[in-house]
Formats: structure tokens, C-alpha cells, sequence
């Protein structure tokens, strides 16, 4: 194939400008020449006969016609075994190879293979010679960590594929060729057991895609039980700097009840990022006894990162997601944080001298948005296993305001939205959702209508004690001031959750649901009570019993003690009704 | 052989374009007028056009002036031979020393790679109370003060620098008005503290855009030292003025502004600078304490609300007081476990308590009728604001802990406090 090159005509910050000898090919990626380095770009715009092309590294002493060398390939991610407990940059460059091999710093131009091609992985064929398949159809598996990293057709195939050829069982590099398929029209392709696929294109070798309706259990009450999160659907979290949407984030990371955990931090502090990378190997998951680090897999290209690879690093992230749902595994992506994500594709926006929209985020930035909440999912694959990718991505409002673009443009696209506010973390009230205007279209694992009855109670709290601050307390009814008394005892021994306590830092499911209800049935009894001063005793002391019962481990008998003290003391107030 | 080009064909704000060849982006060049030679950076190459950016600004640059170009990035000397030394913001000396050339670094490399850093374990000990046992300053860490101008910040800065256990000052001055500058220097060298300080400073009458080099330039220094194994502070003060700059070379270069004027890429500008801020895994580490006065004592302000996300925590400095409430240090948790058994027990009581006391004062203040407890907290109130939080307060962290506990036995009963039992048998002083 003849070699296609350009010629550098203009420089801008992280965009390039190139005149070309033959044609390009739009987002394909080039190269860039220079005394011995080789930096990546994308070609994002052709103009007026040039291609505009942003470097994903930076363009310093870059000089007007450096060569560039187009690919004719899209920016690809690797997929493959192996991916798990890695940790890569935006462009797919295993970070801890490039400490190895650079030292301290990054180092522009440096590119290493994400997976390593030496190491070997025992495989299982799971099809023989003359058997018909589907691009994404099973070939084999190889044992990565605890699962069955199942080895796929290439996804880029079409039509039905017949296998000519499959390796005998054994152990294979991924340079070793595993399998020959034929297609159609008699081509005969040589399969792998890692593929290469276009990070902005979405994976779609399966049966078809599904109403997500399973609830995903983070173990965060507050989520759980009023805002549910669905497998295979998506959420966001805005909040404003300090309200703790890291925090947030990390703790679901750690507990969500799902197969597949990849991180993309996107252009935020290094510094979070290397508390999860030095911890998480040393965190058990107790579901698997296996640390943390086995089912994960990181994307960082923190905030002085290269900005264009912090825009690829949310895609490549997704793009693994993908791939692990094509196995039939449930997948978890936390973005953090979406809008720095957006700021990149504003950056870049603004070099291209593009007519700039509200706050000069381009105009298609709501589209971006939306195409890439919609690569979630809960899909039946060809043979019909399930798999599913959900998201969930934090924003970063600036200003802490939710009418910003990234914002709103998010919200129209997710299923479930928690909002942080100022006011809830200031109050130290932790996780800092704001209950009042958070809201989710899934179905969780409390029945209805008693999450209808909790959101009234807090509502109703809400608005007792907007007035008790005009009319003072001794202005408030009883009856108010209980309702009042409610809310406030519901959000502080349910809603809020002690992150430094083992016990009360997570709970599972079936204690949700019986702990709710507990608390339900205190909410909507009759209580009798002479005057406020003593409700306002009886929900102290409640709340100090609570917050015993919240930290005793699910079944022990210290948790049976205390609910027994619970339901005594309640007993006590509560009249004939 | 450096080429010198003289055809100037554009002069615009503090950017001029002239027509060369062979220039690499980011490169350096000196420009020579009749009123002396400055440093200019390349900023945009368009075919055979080069825009500079010229950080003595574009006043009396004549057409036909010489614009010679280095073949190199923007450099700084570094090493030993620094250290008591003042630089203005290109690194030339303003002490009347002679002018460094050895070891010549390249300025705004690339980041840290991530798995090479550690994360932070040690406190660096200021004697200021609020920060202390409040907000516990931790080595690594970077953040801004948040405040208005005119409150004391550059006291607060210069106190910090001279307490703190750290091997090297770098002061980096961006519009520092002199007498802040004067102010400085006579502080650092009454306290001896002078021979281990490096300054960069750009005052409020030096061009404007000179003041884009001082982060850079005092962070690649500072990682030279961090990279030898020293432990660096540094000081920035302020980054609004930095701010501004970069606000003023993107509106000349008629890029779209995207809030209140300042450029897009603002949030990657400061990220780039703040995020230099490291504890290596086998080296030294970089502290960074920065000045952002926010205008109008508006803290979502572009400039305040972008720092915020990318530093870890701030300080609110109001009314001359570290405020506790807008004030956080997001690395506390890493080391105020590890001082003294009663810091974090202390450190929660007496926010709690505090935080009690103003809801008070605002009763107060609206006429409601104070019961005995009301009047507990206000006296408490009143006595953690003269005894703590005052900046006058200069103490070791035990002392101040111990302060606390004076304070809470002087203004209440132990049980009021709503401590555990044993901790306050363990704790609370005996009369």
C-alpha cells in the first residue's frame, strides 16, 4: 500500500494544520515526524483542502512542514486478555510499562502495547472446524483472573463466518493465531485473541438491546433505596467542588454489585486516581475474596494530561466496557468527571474556530453527550446470555450551577440523577445527594409506594422547617413539628451513611429492604406525645438507637439486641390508634 | 547560528507576528528595541507567519526591530547556586548577583506519570491553629487561599514559609505590589530564612504578560530539588493575576472566550501548573500554597470555581481569620490520625460546637430570647474565635490541642460536649 504523507502548514496549541499529498480520512489517526519521535494525532476536520488534525501530545517545537504520516486506521483500543487490573492512559498506554521504562514523567511520543504480547494464556476452543458463526460469536476462553475471558470473532466482520481453522487446546501469545474463519464471500480472516476496534464506534454483535429493569445495588442507601441505578442504565452526579462526588464514586467502585469495574478518571486530580491504583490491590471484593484490582480496570488521563487524550480516554474507557458485556458480564463505568470531558472537546472546538453555543461549548455537544450515554445497555447476546454496561458519570457544574450546558445536556439523556449540594456536605450530611431534587426512572428494591412515603416525609420536613425558621419553633404546630421530626430522623439514620464505618460504610441489599421497612412502620405510626420538647427527646434517642443498629453486623445478635430496643422504645409512644 | 528576522508585520496587544522560517512551536526569541531586548514566546505558527507573545510588552517595538530566535524552549538555570537568590519573572536577577546560565532546564515539561506517585502520609507543621488541627497542610498538597484583596494573605503565606519544616522556599510573585515583594524578602531574611528561598517575582508595574513564566518557571526549579531528593514549598501569590494574563493573550489572539472573557482552556492552564504538586516515590515532594483573591468575594468566579476543582481543599481567609466553614484540606484524613490520639476527636467537637455557636449568634441577632445552653455557646463561641482562630495564635499543634481542651472545660460540662464517656476520662482536663 502506498505511504500517504502530509506536510505541517500551521500550528495552534494541541491542533496542527496539514496539507496532504493523496486524500485523508476523517478521525483517522496520523503521526507526526519528528527527530526520531513519533506523536499521535487525529485528523478531526478537512478544509479548504487541509486536514486539521488535534495531538493527542504537546506540539512543542513542532516546526511548519514537519511530515505527517496517515494510517488510514481510526483510533483503535486494543481488546484482548489482559485488561484487567491494568491501568492505562487515555491512548491505551499502560501506565505502570511506562514507569518501567521512562521514569518519573510521562514522556510525549513514547507508545507501548496495552497488553503484553509475550505472556501466555491457556485456551479452550469452544468451537471445531465447519462450525458457523457471528462476528462476536465464541471461538474459545482463556482464565483472566477469576472469569472466562471469552475469545471472540472479530467484531469488524460481517455476515456468517465459518471456521476454517481453531487452535488445539494449549497455551498461545497473543501473536499466536488462534483460528481462521471465512466469510462470505470465501476471504478467509485470521482471528487472534486480541482484537483492535475504533473507540468511537460502538460494539453491537448482539441479539438485541434490552429495557434495563434489574436494579444495580451500590450498597449506598440513599441510592438504593430512592434513586435506584438499573444494570445497563445510567446516572449522573453533579455537585459542586468539596461535595464529594470523588468520594462518592470511589465508594460505588468498590461496592457495586457488578462483575466489571472500569474507571475512566478523566481530567481530574492525579492525585484520587493513585489512592484508588495503590489501594485497590489491597482491598478484597467480598463477593470473590479476590482484591479489588482483579475486576477493575482504570483509564486515567488526569487534568495535565494531555488535553486530545482526554477527550479519546472517556471512549477508550467505554469501549473496554463494551467488550466485557460481549461475555455476558455486567459492566460498571464511572466517569469522572463527564465535564472535563466536554471542556476538552470545548478546547478543541475553539482552535477550530467553530461558531461557539451557550458558555462556547460547540453545538454538538449535546449529541456527543448523548451518543455516549447511549453506548449503555442490558443486551442478549447471540447465544442468549445477558450482558450489560452501565454508566455513570460525574459533572462538575462550574460554579456549582445545574443550569450549565453539561449539565442539562446530561440530565436529558440519563435515567437516574443525583445531585450534590453545598448545603448537605457543609451540614456534613454524607453522601451530600440531595434527596429533594435528585430523581430516577428505575425501579429499585423498595416497593413503591413506600419510597413514595419517605419522599413525602422528607418533603414534608423540608418545608416545616423552611417555616420554623420565619415562625421560630414555638410558632409550629405539634403535628408539623413531627413530620418534621420524621424527616430528619429518615435522613439521618438511613439517608446518611458513615463511610469510616465497616458496617455502616456498605449495605447490602436484604438489609435495605428490612431496615426500611422498619423504619417505615415508625414513620407512618400514631405517635402520642405531650409536647415537642418530648418528641423532640423520643427521635433523639431513637436516632442514638439507630445509629447503634447501623453499625452491628447483618444477623449478629448485637443487631437483633438493638432492634429489639428499637421496637420497645417505639412501642412506648405509640398510642391506641 | 541563530537567524534574526526583521520584518515585523504585525503589532497587536502584546503579540506580534514576523515572517520566518524553520521555527519550532513554543520556541524562544528575543526581541530587541531601542529600549532594550525582551523575551517573547512563539504562540501560533501559520505558514511562514510567527506569532510571539512578548512578555515586555509590544510598547515602542518598532516594525523593523530584531527578533532573534533561540532553537530552544523557554529555559531556566537551576541548582544550588539559586538558593538566596531573587529573579524577576524571565529569570534574570534582581538582587544586583550575577546572571546563572549553567544547568539549563526546559520550563512546563511533561506530568508525573501517575503509578510514580505516592500517596501523601506527612503533615507539614505551619503553628497555625486552624490549619493544624483544623486543616491539616500535608506535604504534596496543593492549595489556594481564597480572599478578597486586602486581607492578609501574603502575612499569612510568609508565616507558613518560615514555620514549615519544609528545605526550600520558592516564592513565585505574579503583580506582587512592591511593598508585598519588600515585605517578603525583609520576612524570610529577619527569619533566617532567606538562604533557603528562591525568588521569581513579577510586580504589579512589570508588563502584564510577564507574569505567565513565574508558575512555570518556579515549578521546574522546584522539581529539580524535588527530584534530589528535597522537600519544596512553594508559594504562588496570586494566580488571578495569572488568570488574567492568559485571559488577555487569548482575547488579543481572538480566541472565543468562554466565561466572563477568560479562554476555554483555562481549567487545563491552571491544572498544568497546580498539578506539578507531587510526593515522588523515591525523591522529594512539591508543596503548593497559592494566592486566588476572588472579585467580589465571589467564590464561583471562573478563576476561584476552576481552582477549586483542581486543588485539594482551600483555605477561606475572611476578616483577617481562617474561616472553618469554606476552609477544607482534602488530605487531612491522611495524617491527623497519626499525631496525637485526641487531634480528630478535638478537631470534630470543636467545629460542632462552633458551628452551634454562630447558629446562636444569628438567633441572637434576630431578637430570639437566649436560654442558658445559648449562652454556653456564646461564650464559646467567643472564646474559640479570640483564643484559636485568630491569626495572632502561634502554636505547636499539641498546644493547641491542649488549648482546645482548656477551652471546652473552661465553657462547658463534659457531657454537654457530646463526647464518648471513656474519651472524655482519657482527656478532659482535671481541675
Amino acid at each position: 500500500m502506498q505511504k500517504r504523507t502530509g506536510k505541517i502548514v500551521k500550528i495552534i496549541g494541541n491542533m496542527v494544520t496539514a496539507s496532504f499529498d493523496t486524500y485523508v480520512i476523517q478521525n483517522e489517526v496520523g503521526f507526526i515526524v519528528r527527530g526520531g519521535l513519533r506523536l499521535k494525532a487525529e485528523v478531526i476536520r478537512v478544509r479548504g483542502g487541509c486536514a486539521e488534525l488535534q495531538v493527542f501530545e504537546t506540539t512543542r517545537g513542532l516546526k511548519i512542514a514537519d511530515e505527517i504520516e496517515f494510517t488510514g486506521e481510526l483510533l483503535c483500543a486494543e481488546l484482548g486478555p489482559g485488561l484487567l487490573g491494568q491501568i492505562f492512559d487515555g491512548l491505551q498506554n499502560p501506565l505502570p510499562v511506562m514507569a518501567q521504562k521512562c521514569g518519573f514523567f510521562l514522556k510525549p511520543g513514547e507508545y507501548f502495547k496495552p497488553l503484553d504480547e509475550n505472556a501466555h494464556w491457556g485456551f479452550t476452543p469452544l468451537v471445531k472446524i465447519g462450525d458457523q458463526l457471528k462476528p462476536g460469536g465464541r471461538l474459545g476462553f482463556v482464565p483472566e483472573k477469576i472469569f472466562r475471558h471469552f475469545i471472540m470473532a472479530p467484531f469488524g466482520l460481517s455476515g456468517v463466518l465459518e471456521v476454517v481453522n481453531i487452535a488445539a487446546p494449549g497455551n498461545y501469545t497473543l501473536k499466536d493465531r488462534i483460528a481462521q474463519l471465512k466469510d462470505d464471500q470465501g476471504r478467509i480472516h485470521d482471528a487472534f485473541m486480541s482484537q483492535a476496534w475504533p473507540v468511537k464506534i460502538p460494539i453491537g454483535c448482539y441479539e438485541e438491546k434490552l429495557m434495563p429493569h434489574e436494579p444495580l445495588v451500590t450498597k449506598m442507601r440513599l441510592m438504593d433505596s430512592l434513586f435506584p441505578v438499573a444494570l445497563g442504565g445510567t446516572y449522573c452526579i453533579p455537585g459542586p467542588f468539596g461535595a464529594g462526588k470523588t468520594v462518592l464514586q470511589q465508594l460505588t467502585s468498590r461496592h457495586a454489585q457488578v462483575d466489571v469495574v472500569v474507571i475512566a478518571a478523566c481530567g481530574e486530580r492525579a492525585g484520587e486516581v493513585v489512592e484508588t491504583l495503590k489501594t485497590f490491590p489491597h482491598i478484597n471484593d467480598p463477593r470473590t475474596g479476590r482484591p479489588l484490582s482483579d475486576r477493575t480496570v482504570i483509564i486515567c488521563n488526569t487534568s495535565s494530561m494531555p488535553v486530545a487524550a482526554r477527550e479519546s480516554s472517556v471512549y477508550t474507557a467505554v469501549t473496554i466496557a463494551e467488550y466485557y458485556r460481549q461475555m455476558g458480564l455486567h459492566v460498571l463505568l464511572l466517569a469522572d468527571s463527564t465535564s472535563r470531558w466536554a471542556q476538552a472537546m470545548r478546547e478543541m472546538s475553539g482552535r477550530l474556530e467553530e461558531i461557539p453555543g451557550e458558555e462556547a461549548f460547540p453545538a454538538y455537544l449535546e449529541s456527543r453527550i448523548a451518543s455516549f450515554y447511549e453506548r449503555a445497555g442490558v443486551v442478549r447476546l447471540y447465544d442468549g446470555m445477558f450482558g450489560s454496561v452501565t454508566i455513570g458519570g460525574a459533572v462538575s457544574p462550574a460554579g456549582g450551577n445545574f443550569d450549565e450546558p453539561v449539565t442539562q445536556a446530561t440530565l436529558k439523556v440519563v435515567g437516574a440523577f443525583h445531585g450534590l449540594s453545598r448545603e448537605r456536605s457543609d451540614a456534613r450530611r454524607y453522601p451530600a445527594i440531595d434527596p429533594l431534587i435528585s430523581w430516577s426512572k428505575y425501579r429499585g428494591i423498595i416497593e413503591p409506594e413506600k419510597m413514595s412515603t419517605a419522599h413525602a416525609y422528607l418533603r414534608k420536613s423540608f418545608e416545616v422547617s423552611q417555616m420554623m425558621k420565619v415562625v421560630g419553633e414555638e410558632g409550629t404546630p405539634l403535628a408539623d413539628y413531627l413530620d418534621y421530626l420524621k424527616g430528619e430522623f429518615f435522613d439521618s439514620v438511613y439517608l446518611q451513611q458513615n463511610a469510616f464505618d465497616e458496617v455502616d460504610e456498605a449495605t447490602a441489599s436484604d438489609r435495605q429492604v428490612y431496615v426500611f421497612d422498619l423504619i417505615h412502620r415508625i414513620m407512618e405510626a400514631e405517635f402520642i406525645f405531650k409536647d415537642r420538647e418530648e418528641a423532640l427527646h423520643f427521635f433523639q434517642r431513637l436516632r442514638q438507637l439507630f445509629r447503634g443498629l447501623n453499625s452491628n453486623t447483618w444477623g449478629s445478635e448485637e443487631f437483633r439486641r438493638s432492634e429489639s430496643e428499637i421496637k420497645k422504645a417505639a412501642a412506648e409512644k405509640i398510642g391506641v390508634s | 547560528m541563530h537567524k534574526v528576522y526583521t520584518n515585523i508585520i504585525e503589532i497587536s496587544g502584546d503579540v506580534i507576528t514576523v515572517e520566518a522560517e524553520g521555527i519550532g512551536y513554543n520556541e524562544i526569541a528575543e526581541v530587541t528595541t531601542s529600549r532594550g531586548t525582551s523575551l517573547a514566546q512563539v504562540i501560533r505558527l501559520d505558514g511562514k507567519k510567527v506569532f510571539l507573545q512578548v512578555f515586555a510588552g509590544s510598547k515602542g517595538i518598532s516594525t523593523g526591530d530584531k527578533v532573534r530566535f533561540l532553537s530552544h524552549p523557554m529555559r531556566v538555570s537551576c541548582g544550588e547556586d539559586l538558593l538566596g537568590r531573587i529573579f524577576n519573572g524571565s529569570g534574570l536577577p534582581l538582587d544586583r548577583g550575577p546572571v546563572l546560565s549553567q544547568n539549563p532546564i526546559d520550563i512546563g515539561g511533561p506530568s508525573v506519570n501517575p503509578v510514580k506517585r505516592i500517596i501523601p502520609n506527612k503533615m507539614i507543621r505551619t503553628g497555625v491553629p486552624m490549619i493544624d488541627v483544623f486543616n491539616s497542610l500535608v506535604e504534596s498538597q496543593k492549595l489556594p487561599i481564597f480572599s478578597i484583596a486586602g486581607e492578609p494573605y501574603n502575612e499569612l503565606l510568609a508565616r507558613i514559609a518560615i514555620q514549615a519544616e519544609v528545605d526550600v522556599i520558592i516564592l513565585g510573585g505574579m503583580g506582587l505590589k512592591y511593598d508585598d515583594y519588600l515585605f517578603f524578602r525583609d520576612t524570610l531574611e529577619k527569619h533566617g530564612a532567606l538562604p533557603r528561598s528562591i525568588f521569581f517575582v513579577h510586580t504589579a508595574s512589570d508588563p502584564t504578560v510577564e507574569c505567565l513564566l513565574v508558575p512555570d518557571i518556579s515549578l521546574a526549579v522546584a522539581e529539580q530539588f524535588a527530584l534530589s531528593g528535597k522537600r519544596v514549598l512553594v508559594l504562588l501569590s496570586d494566580m488571578t493575576n495569572f488568570c488574567d494574563a492568559l485571559k488577555e493573550i487569548s482575547i488579543t489572539m481572538e480566541q472565543v472566550p468562554s466565561n466572563r472573557g477568560y479562554p476555554g482552556d483555562l481549567y487545563s492552564q491552571l491544572a498544568a501548573r497546580y498539578e506539578k504538586a507531587v510526593d515522588f516515590e523515591t525523591a522529594g515532594s512539591i508543596t503548593i500554597l497559592a494566592v486566588t483573591t476572588m472579585p467580589g468575594d465571589d467564590v464561583t468566579h471562573p478563576v476561584p470555581d476552576n481552582t477549586g476543582y483542581i486543588t485539594e481543599g482551600q483555605f477561606y481567609l475572611k476578616n483577617g481569620v481562617i474561616e472553618p466553614f469554606g476552609s477544607l484540606s482534602r488530605l487531612k484524613q491522611q495524617v491527623n490520625g497519626k499525631t496525637r490520639d485526641d487531634h480528630r476527636l478535638i478537631m470534630d467537637t470543636m467545629i460542632q460546637l462552633f458551628a452551634s455557636a454562630r447558629e446562636t449568634k444569628e438567633k441572637q441577632a434576630m431578637g430570639f430570647q437566649m436560654s442558658g445552653w445559648d449562652n454556653k455557646l456564646l461564650k464559646y463561641g467567643l472564646a474559640f474565635e479570640q483564643r484559636m482562630m485568630s491569626l495572632a495564635v502561634n502554636i505547636p499543634l499539641e498546644k493547641a490541642l491542649d488549648l482546645g481542651w482548656e477551652i471546652l472545660a473552661d465553657c462547658f460540662e463534659p457531657e454537654e460536649t457530646g463526647i464518648r464517656k471513656a474519651l472524655i476520662e482519657k482527656f478532659w482536663p482535671k481541675k
